[in-house]
């Protein structure tokens, strides 16, 4: 009788009944002392019990669906590794792309558990804290399958082995650093918009996907089976970093235009360190995916279009640096990859000038632009090379004191000037790369007041000493080892020893 | 006998990551090592959160201990998110056995008027300790201070959420939706519950993250789960209600393979120096009062008489194994 009772339960009350169910409101304590930090934001919640779960998976349920995961990921791992597999991938200049992306996912997939683990302490709602709390061992799960995967490459190639050290010293890491860094010291709502909805929605397919599709283009087994079993926790994630902000959005109408502001300042953020992808995807996949500009008009102009035109009833417009991010989708790769060419020895990373036939593929992906401004640049730079005069920039170039790059990026719709922006704050000249970051520093001054940016740093011998030698020492950077051409390097040469011992009796 | 199946053998340049060789040598190191060690950021942080302007994102400060290494708090079972969730999904499997086995006998439904009692009354409230729980740990993992300690509490985060959802389903198949109803009643007004929920919200107000783990995760946890899967399932056996047992299996398995955990824990921090020992101890005895109080309360419904006898066997227990971690 009782059980026909139970049985009777929609799914949707039986999951109310194992989540929110088990909250109460406090009377021993004062519900703002167990929950401090949901309400300084300004966002107005009204009624928490109107979240609508955006994925109902009881604990029983996700640790067997998981496990299952893990099995089949880690015996594909096993597999690999006792096969060598890193000998099958396209060309050892790939392995680059991934040294990117290990220094990088790693210890950030970390703090997106950080920063889950705090959504899930502190809002007050049940149904929202449980749907955090899931992320945030998802994100245990990617930081550490990744990290077991990375350790495979470490092995037998050079520019992983500091990833530790380096994410926090290394200029361009400075980068995504500092995205996540600005996230988790926000409120619990800001972060949800920033990571929740910004990087794991908006921003997904353009960040995490083209690393994982690059490596199934390129022969990386390893990395795209971590890559595919994570495909269902990120899909959660979406979902979870959608539902968040259709919740602020119904609560309350002057919600709308705190979280218009976040969604500008994150989509923004979250462009600039896109700039990395798009330079992995033009550059350094030797089997290419897709050009960075197809990417963007796919996955931003396109499908994100369609979600602003969806949230355009709750008053959400579609944010103002979308129309300078559209223009650079013609330029940002070309003009990273650059970066990373001249400052080549401060850099984890090999880099080189595109053989013929990827400079014809990139004049094709890029007629507006790559013609005329990118491809004489890298021949006269491969010409000084073959006269054993390798270009390389010594001196050191201003951060943006917002989303920290070196301000390399050109005037939009004027390819030919560098952009620059300053501004002065109590006394102080502050430096900027864009209209956008200039902004986002104007809306919260004593935030970006605190950045720690790189080059300065250097010029003040923070950074292991003065000199160059010095900064290399505190870095964990091999100068030659972990850096500059991949033509001569000891990863090439190692690549093609290992490959000749795995496919011929010499 | 082995056969000797070949694989092509190229040297590696290096055995690991730098910060693992530096703590470990040059050497292959455990996949518990590369998903742990010195994963946290402890240094140039780039802003101040604004939730805790005078605190960076991760400080040694949102705790009174000081450890020399906070990856002393070494998990003795070496969970990273593989090996946990491949050890929950079995114990998960054994328990939904032993509860399905119960449901199929149609236990639920024949249960003795005492023994249903004891379920309705005193184990399915529980649900919302176990929630309280989740959210001190999940509290531990958000301000903790290293991987080590702060990714374990995660997973015990949700280990409690899976206990309470657990208690939720022993709830609905005994009496459907209004078990629950009347389990969320007895816990914020029937005055047995009233200690323990006043000890619960107290622990969601303390600020360091190591005495919420002392207190919940030592303390209330060693009083409170002995005292309803030891002694009020014998209570409940002796009405012959198997049910109670059957249908807590996971908790069974779970605190056994959770408590030496929680003392190797422990253990690194009273080790590492008097100063920590003196701040444990005082939480101990801080804890163990509040919790003793919040135990007799409910002792003295379910048992009675006997309820001092119960108190003291728990006392007992809880002492001895308080000697063994060193307090």
């Amino acid at each position: 009788m009782d059980m026909k009772a139970d049985r009777k339960l929609s799914l949707k009350d039986r999951y109310r009944h194992l989540t929110r169910g088990l909250g109460w409101e406090t009377s021993y304590q004062k519900m703002d002392d167990v929950f401090p930090y949901d309400k300084y934001e300004g966002i107005k919640i009204h009624d928490w019990d109107k979240w609508e779960d955006p994925f109902r998976l009881t604990m029983d349920a996700y640790w067997k669906y998981q496990a299952e995961k893990e099995r089949k990921l880690y015996a594909v791992l096993d597999a690999f590794v006792q096969s060598n597999g890193h000998l099958n991938v396209t060309d050892a200049r790939y392995i680059n792309a991934i040294k990117l992306f290990f220094c990088a996912f790693p210890p950030l997939e970390y703090m997106a558990h950080r920063g889950f683990s705090m959504a899930g302490r502190q809002f007050r709602g049940v149904g929202t804290r449980v749907a955090c709390q899931m992320q945030s061992i998802d994100e245990i799960r990617h930081m550490q399958t990744q990290m077991h995967t990375a350790s495979n490459y470490n092995r037998y190639y050079n520019g992983i082995h500091a990833m530790i050290h380096q994410l926090p010293r290394i200029w361009y890491m400075s980068v995504p650093k500092s995205f996540f860094d600005d996230a988790i010291t926000a409120g619990p709502f800001e972060w949800m918009v920033a990571i929740g909805f910004s990087f794991e929605y908006v921003l997904t397919n353009l960040v995490f996907v083209p690393f994982m599709s690059g490596a199934a283009f390129n022969g990386d087994l390893g990395t795209m089976t971590f890559g595919f079993s994570a495909q269902s926790d990120e899909a959660r994630h979406m979902t979870l970093g959608l539902e968040c902000i259709k919740f602020m959005l119904e609560q309350d109408p002057a919600n709308v235009p705190i979280v218009q502001r976040w969604i500008d300042k994150w989509t923004w953020r979250g462009v600039r360190v896109l700039a990395l992808v798009g330079m992995m995807m033009d550059y350094m996949l030797p089997k290419r995916i897709m050009s960075w500009q197809e990417a963007w008009e796919i996955y931003f102009e396109q499908n994100g279009g369609a979600l602003f035109k969806d949230l355009a009833r709750y008053g959400i417009k579609i944010p103002d640096c979308v129309e300078q991010a559209t223009l650079e989708k013609e330029h940002i790769s070309h003009q990273l990859w650059a970066g990373i060419y001249q400052w080549n020895f401060g850099t984890a990373l090999h880099a080189w000038i595109p053989g013929d036939d990827e400079l014809d593929w990139l004049s094709a992906k890029y007629p507006n632009s790559f013609d005329k401004y990118y491809r004489p640049r890298l021949e006269a730079w491969r010409e000084m090379a073959k006269d054993g005069k390798r270009f390389m920039n010594t001196g050191l170039a201003m951060n943006c004191q917002v989303c920290q790059y070196p301000t390399i990026f050109t005037e939009p719709g004027d390819p030919s000037t560098l952009c620059h922006r300053e501004l002065d704050y109590k006394g102080e000249k502050y430096h900027f790369c864009s209209d956008h970051c200039k902004t986002i520093f104007e809306h919260e001054p004593e935030k970006y007041v605190q950045s720690w940016l790189p080059m300065p740093q250097l010029y003040q011998g923070t950074c292991g000493g003065g000199g160059v030698q010095e900064w290399m020492d505190w870095v964990h950077l091999v100068p030659g080892q972990d850096n500059m051409d991949f033509e001569g390097s000891q990863d090439q040469r190692n690549f093609a020893l290992w490959k000749g011992l795995a496919s011929s009796n010499k | 006998m082995q056969i000797d199946l070949q694989t092509i053998n190229i040297k590696p340049l290096r055995q690991n990551f730098d910060h693992l060789t530096a703590r470990f040598g040059d050497k292959p190191a455990s996949r518990y090592q590369e998903a742990t060690y010195d994963i946290q950021q402890t240094y140039l942080y780039h802003y101040k959160p604004t939730w805790e302007p005078e605190l960076e994102i991760f400080d040694e400060r949102r705790t009174a201990i000081r450890m020399k290494d906070w990856y002393d708090f070494k998990d003795p079972r070496q969970f990273y998110y593989g090996t946990y969730t491949l050890a929950r999904s079995r114990m998960q499997d054994a328990a939904d056995a032993a509860f399905e086995f119960a449901l199929d006998s149609g236990m639920p439904e024949t249960l003795p008027d005492a023994a249903r009692r004891l379920i309705v009354e005193v184990l399915v409230p529980m649900r919302h300790y176990e929630w309280g729980a989740n959210m001190n740990n999940t509290f531990i993992s958000a301000y903790g201070y290293g991987t080590a300690i702060e990714a374990a509490c995660m997973f015990a985060a949700m280990d409690r959420l899976g206990i309470a959802q657990q208690l939720s389903r022993v709830g609905l198949a005994v009496d459907g939706e209004a078990a629950l109803d009347d389990a969320k009643a007895r816990w914020m007004d029937a005055a047995e519950f009233q200690p323990l929920r006043r000890l619960v919200e107290d622990t969601f107000v303390a600020k360091d993250w190591f005495e919420l783990f002392v207190a919940q995760n030592l303390a209330m946890d060693g009083w409170l789960h002995p005292f309803l899967y030891t002694h009020v399932e014998q209570l409940s056996l002796k009405e012959s209600g198997a049910f109670f047992g059957l249908s807590s299996k996971f908790q069974k398995d779970w605190s056994a393979e959770t408590v030496r955990w929680v003392d190797a824990m422990v253990k690194a921090a009273i080790g590492d120096s008097d100063a920590n020992r003196n701040l444990v101890a005082g939480w101990v005895v801080h804890y163990t009062a509040r919790t003793r109080e919040a135990v007799e309360a409910l002792a003295t419904a379910v048992f009675g008489d006997e309820a001092a006898s119960v108190v003291s066997v728990i006392d007992e227990a809880f002492a001895a194994r308080l000697t063994k971690i060193g307090l």
